[in-house]
């Protein structure tokens, strides 16, 4: 890979016929960085990646790749390549002429593009393996056959839609890890799509989460994480309780929190005083039986999974749903509890 | 930048040799021929158009004018100011020259509006040639460069030049000539407006009388050729849901043979029933000579009328019939008959009160396809109707007869088209989406019920009469070429073979002396010339419908589709009208026939290409494309190999139908370029039937050879557990006719 491109995106508006999928989209991507599109199914994230490569159109703004204003660019004229969410293999060529293929587009002598498409699958493991139909391949070879057609062509951005969605839950954390792993090694910039923020998390330099044709935060995992925006992303990056809280002092690193009766220290963050929301991961909530609490609850159903035991919990602040790691001491439907709250994965949220 | 400016550089070297370097107008001997090499360029008659324009016909300059701005823009930097200036003189250019064809004619202007505006024309102009033909190719072409440049379909220059060719053919082969035959219905010979023609054949008794309701008289061609096409339908209706029954819900034990008759109509030249049924049932026929000599029945003439007509194509169209009727009848879920006999109904009730109503849309829709291709047919009546005709055998007789009444040909054809077309809407709109056929995805399990008793009689008493007839008159036609004179002289003979086809080696060559080879090798050569065409062009089509978005794309699909709707007859007559002067002369040409073919069956092509490529993941293309291939490689190497099925159904098609019609062609055939079944017609009028059956079962088996050979030549795909694609494979060649019968 010699060649690795900025992508920025410049007001961009996409519109099918009336409904607007796109309404004013702009951001930037650092050559060699791997940015994710994240956000429920419907916000836009697949017409992005379409509009980036040539297969779609913006009704307006800008898009430039490596400096380049390829707006007008129809997808066959422009330096990225993509690797489909069905994989789109053809089905009719094996997978040494899949690869081959666009290599032979661009004009490359059919012998010289063989051996660049023998190393290419080479590189994604799949050495000697050129002969096979893509029929004959299984989920995961046909999947690396795609990454492997989209790679050889050292495009200077590479885009993933969904990658990972046709495989099985196992194979989806060996691939992922895969693809991270080269796009380290070869460093090219990487577009990737997908609606599951765990894959997000695990193969990010930065996030963009979208929501209704509009990012509705970037930044890296981390930030979105522990200082998320509002309480969609909250919810979004690892379905948060959202409960609203008071702030009432805010001093150097920590903030002091009042629901009800019931107080606690939290990273500040920029808070501001006055009412504000709290995003409390379920994980970060404990559970005590207990009758009388300063913010009390009552067990709606539980749900034993073997790692953790899963609450509903009730109280006057709205349901919680909370995550508990003490599989042994399960608690029972319509007991009281306390609840409390851990140091970490609890997070304001401002306005 | 580079690839933008190159294919720029080509079409502005088109327009450049338009002008320079060929004849601009139309040469007597053709172009292909390359004798104007000599006289090039001093001799008007061969001159560029550049001359011509140095020589006064400054009408001429305007087009020169913009190819020049065309050429000016490729240095314009701004891509979007550029591009809008190529779309802009490309469109005008055509404008144009299209304009200036229909302006001046041979001897000056054709308008008199522009005889007061410009003043008179000394010299008038010849046909557009070579040159004028290739000018407007290049101002195409640099149109749609310019709109791809400002990134109409995603800047793909190769779609937005098929598009924009598509609509440019189309508009010349099918509109124009429509539009020409209206616009002479209201002209003189002259070309000057005068209504009278018009206003007296639209109000003629003999079209529009209704004399046979009164008592008497007989009824206008037009309540007759309703009334025939109306009976047609239902005859053929009710006859294919019969087969439709028996091959579905019976233990009848030919099913087989019944699905290979949906085969015949597609390989039977049309009049050829007629004449098997002349030859049973004429005044000479066998049932009525030997009626005669048993019984005594004086031999009549019965069958020469509508009623003979009616039998012929009741027999001709009830296989079409039966193909549509088949789908519906086994869509109709058999979970819904189940589910009727346990609320208590008995086997007559759930047929009457739910099968049946089932299908009733169904029903519908094989009713209007047999009111159109009555309406249509040309060769049944033209063998059984005498001088009783129909329609679209008094159109033909308007123009070739002893009437020669281009105008009252125009009023009858446009009173069949409007006929055809009613029925064409009604059956889009009306229908579409009443569809109650319930063919899913999930596998239904059930089993259809038998039918009520007196109802499998019913249509076992229908069908099996019917297939034994069905067998004898494919016998007669078989048959009937090796009998000496039929029904005087009922000996064996190879004569009728021998005059058709007889060979003669001498001094190592072949001399072909059989009277028809002429007409068969012509037919041959167009057949193979117009079938790849058809194909190319229907799937082209096909793919700029299901894969491209465009503005008006429903309005382009309803058009082409349209033209399935206009009777052969009527594109026939259309064709001579607008192609027998100046802008355009093809008349007498073999690329008359050509386009007729191509244009009239593309429908067919684009059918069985659309339902093909629906089922081809669209990101197959895009995957395509996102490696850097363009569309055109896209096609080529990804779209059309898993396409194979259905490019066989079209080509076959599209070839088949170019040997087997008649109506169009009868208007279009000359003495250099006669075609077999214009040829057998002939043969017909003249009483020769010998000849003429021995002729027709001669193409019938080239026809099966050839299918044969097509499906052998397009081959299989590779696709091993693919089951999703290879599943159109099977289904391709039938349903893409059975669509077209819907569409
Ligand atoms: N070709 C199209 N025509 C009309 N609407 C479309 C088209 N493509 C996408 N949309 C709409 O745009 C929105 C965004 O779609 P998409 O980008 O595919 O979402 P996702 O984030 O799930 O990938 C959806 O509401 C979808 O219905
Ligand atoms: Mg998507």
């Amino acid at each position: 890979m010699t060649t690795s491109g900025s992508v920025v995106f410049k007001n961009i508006r996409k519109q099918f016929g009336n409904f607007t999928a796109i309404h004013d989209l702009s951001f930037t991507i650092e050559p060699g960085q791997l940015v994710t599109l994240l956000g429920p199914s419907g916000c836009g994230k697949t017409t992005t990646l379409r509009m980036l490569a040539g297969l779609e159109h913006p009704t307006s703004g800008r898009i430039l790749i490596g400096g380049k204003d390829v707006t007008m660019l129809p997808a066959n004229e422009r330096d990225v390549s993509m690797v489909f969410q069905s994989y789109a293999l053809f089905p009719h060529m094996n997978s040494l002429d899949n690869v081959a293929y666009g290599l032979e587009s661009s004009g490359m002598r059919k012998k010289d593009a063989r051996e660049r498409a023998e190393e290419s699958l080479k590189l994604v493991g799949l050495a000697g393996m050129g002969g096979r139909l893509p029929a004959e391949l299984s989920g995961g070879q046909q999947q690396r056959v795609a990454v492997a057609r989209a790679l050889v062509l050292e495009p200077q951005v590479l885009l993933l839609d969904e990658p990972l969605s046709n495989l099985d839950a196992r194979l989806r954390r060996q691939v992922r890890t895969e693809i991270r792993e080269l796009q380290q090694r070869l460093g090219f910039t990487a577009v990737y799509v997908t609606h599951d923020q765990e894959e997000a998390l695990a193969v990010s330099d930065r996030i963009v989460i979208m929501k209704d044709g509009d990012i509705a935060q970037q930044g890296s995992p981390r930030d979105l994480y522990e200082a998320p925006a509002s309480a969609f992303i909250a919810d979004f990056m690892g379905e948060a309780n959202v409960v609203p809280c008071d702030v009432i002092t805010v001093g150097g690193q920590d903030a002091t929190i009042r629901i009800g009766a019931f107080e606690h220290r939290v990273p500040s963050r920029n808070a501001r005083l006055g009412p504000a929301k709290l995003a409390v991961r379920p994980n970060a909530i404990t559970l005590e039986p207990a009758t009388g609490a300063a913010f009390p609850g009552q067990i709606l159903h539980s749900a034993y999974l073997g790692a953790h035991v899963e609450y509903e919990v009730e109280t006057s602040n709205g349901k919680l749903f909370v995550v508990d790691p003490a599989v042994e001491r399960p608690l029972t439907p319509a007991t009281e509890v306390a609840v409390g709250f851990k140091g970490r994965g609890i997070a304001i949220i401002n306005g | 930048m580079d690839n933008r400016n190159r294919r720029l550089d080509i079409a502005l070297g088109m327009g450049l040799a338009a002008f320079v370097l060929i004849p601009w107008y139309r040469i007597e001997v053709g172009f292909l021929s390359f004798g104007w090499l000599a006289d090039f360029p001093a001799d008007p008659a061969v001159a560029p158009g550049i001359l011509h324009i140095i020589g006064g016909r400054w009408w001429l300059s305007s087009a020169a004018l913009l190819m020049a701005v065309c050429a000016g823009a490729r240095f314009v930097s701004d891509p979007m100011r550029r591009g809008a200036l190529l779309a802009w003189s490309g469109a005008l250019g055509v404008f144009f020259l299209s304009l200036q064809g229909l302006a001046v004619g041979f001897s000056g202007w054709t308008w008199a509006i522009s005889e007061t505006m410009f003043g008179t024309l000394v010299d008038g102009q010849p046909s557009m040639g070579a040159g004028a033909v290739l000018a407007c190719v290049a101002f195409v072409l640099i149109f749609s460069f310019g709109l791809a440049e400002r990134g109409v379909m995603k800047g793909d220059a190769f779609i937005v030049a098929s598009i924009a060719m598509l609509v440019f053919l189309v508009a010349i082969f099918v509109f124009y000539p429509v539009g020409s035959m209206l616009i002479g219905a209201l002209q003189d010979f002259d070309g000057s407006f005068n209504p009278d023609g018009f206003i007296r054949n639209i109000q003629d008794p003999s079209i529009w009388s209704l004399g046979c309701v009164a008592g008497g008289e007989r009824c206008g061609v037009a309540w007759r050729t309703l009334w025939l096409a109306i009976m047609t339908a239902g005859g053929s209706t009710i006859m294919g849901l019969a087969f439709a029954l028996v091959a579905t819900r019976t233990r009848f034990p030919f099913k087989k043979g019944l699905r290979l008759l949906t085969v015949l109509p597609i390989i039977t030249p049309p009049f050829v029933i007629g004449l098997a049924l002349t030859l049973l049932f004429g005044r000479a026929g066998v049932v009525t000579q030997s009626l005669s000599s048993l019984f005594g029945i004086e031999p009549g003439r019965w069958l020469y009328g509508l009623t003979g007509i009616w039998i012929a194509q009741v027999l001709s169209f009830t296989p079409i019939s039966f193909l549509v009727l088949i789908g519906v009848v086994e869509g109709v879920s058999p979970s819904m008959e189940e589910a009727s006999q346990t609320l208590r109904a008995d086997r007559w009730r759930t047929f009457w009160r739910v099968s049946l109503p089932l299908m009733k849309p169904g029903l519908a829709n094989a009713f209007l396809i047999g009111f159109i291709e009555s309406m249509a047919d040309f060769g049944n009546p033209l063998v059984l109707g005498g001088s009783h005709g129909v329609l679209s055998t008094e159109i033909f007789f308007a123009v070739v007869g002893s009437q020669n009444d281009p105008s009252r040909a125009a009023v009858l054809a446009i009173i069949l088209l409007c006929f055809t077309l009613t029925a064409f809407l009604a059956q889009r709109f009306w229908l579409s989406g009443k569809n109650f056929a319930t063919v899913t995805g999930k596998g239904d399990s059930g089993i259809h019920i038998s039918l009520p008793r007196p109802l499998s009689i019913g249509v076992h008493a229908m069908v099996i009469p019917w297939m034994m007839f069905t067998l004898v008159i494919y016998g007669m036609i078989v048959f009937g070429g090796f009998v000496k004179t039929w029904g005087l002289d009922n000996s064996l003979t190879l004569d009728h073979y021998v005059r058709a086809f007889s060979l003669e080696f001498a001094n190592g060559t072949i001399a072909w002396t059989g009277v028809a080879w002429n007409s068969f090798w012509t037919t041959m050569e167009i057949a193979l010339i117009s079938a790849p065409l058809t194909a190319a062009v229907g799937l082209l089509t096909a793919y700029l419908i299901v894969r491209q978005k465009f503005a008006g794309r429903n309005v382009f699909e309803f058009a082409l589709m349209m033209s399935f709707a206009i009777p052969g007859t009527v594109i026939g007559i259309s064709y001579i009208m607008a192609f027998n002067l100046p802008p355009l002369e093809m008349t007498g040409s073999a690329l008359i026939l050509i386009a007729c073919f191509v244009f009239r069956n593309m429908p067919v092509g684009v059918r069985g290409g659309v339902a093909a490529m629906s089922q081809l993941d669209k990101s197959l293309d895009e995957a395509s494309l996102t490696l850097g291939a363009t569309s055109f490689r896209t096609i080529r190497k990804v779209i059309l190999p898993l396409l194979r099925p259905a490019i066989t159904a079209a080509l076959v098609y599209s070839f088949v139908r170019a040997i087997t019609s008649i109506s169009a062609v009868i208007f279009l055939v000359s003495a250099e370029y006669n075609m077999a079944t214009a040829y057998i017609v002939g043969l017909v009028e003249n009483g020769e039937y010998g000849v003429a059956i021995a002729y027709s079962s001669m193409l019938i088996v080239v026809m099966i050879a050839i299918i044969a050979g097509f499906q052998l030549l397009v081959g299989e795909r590779r696709l091993r557990r693919e089951n999703r694609v290879s599943g159109i494979a099977a289904a391709a060649p039938t349903t893409a006719i059975g669509q077209e019968k819907t569409a």
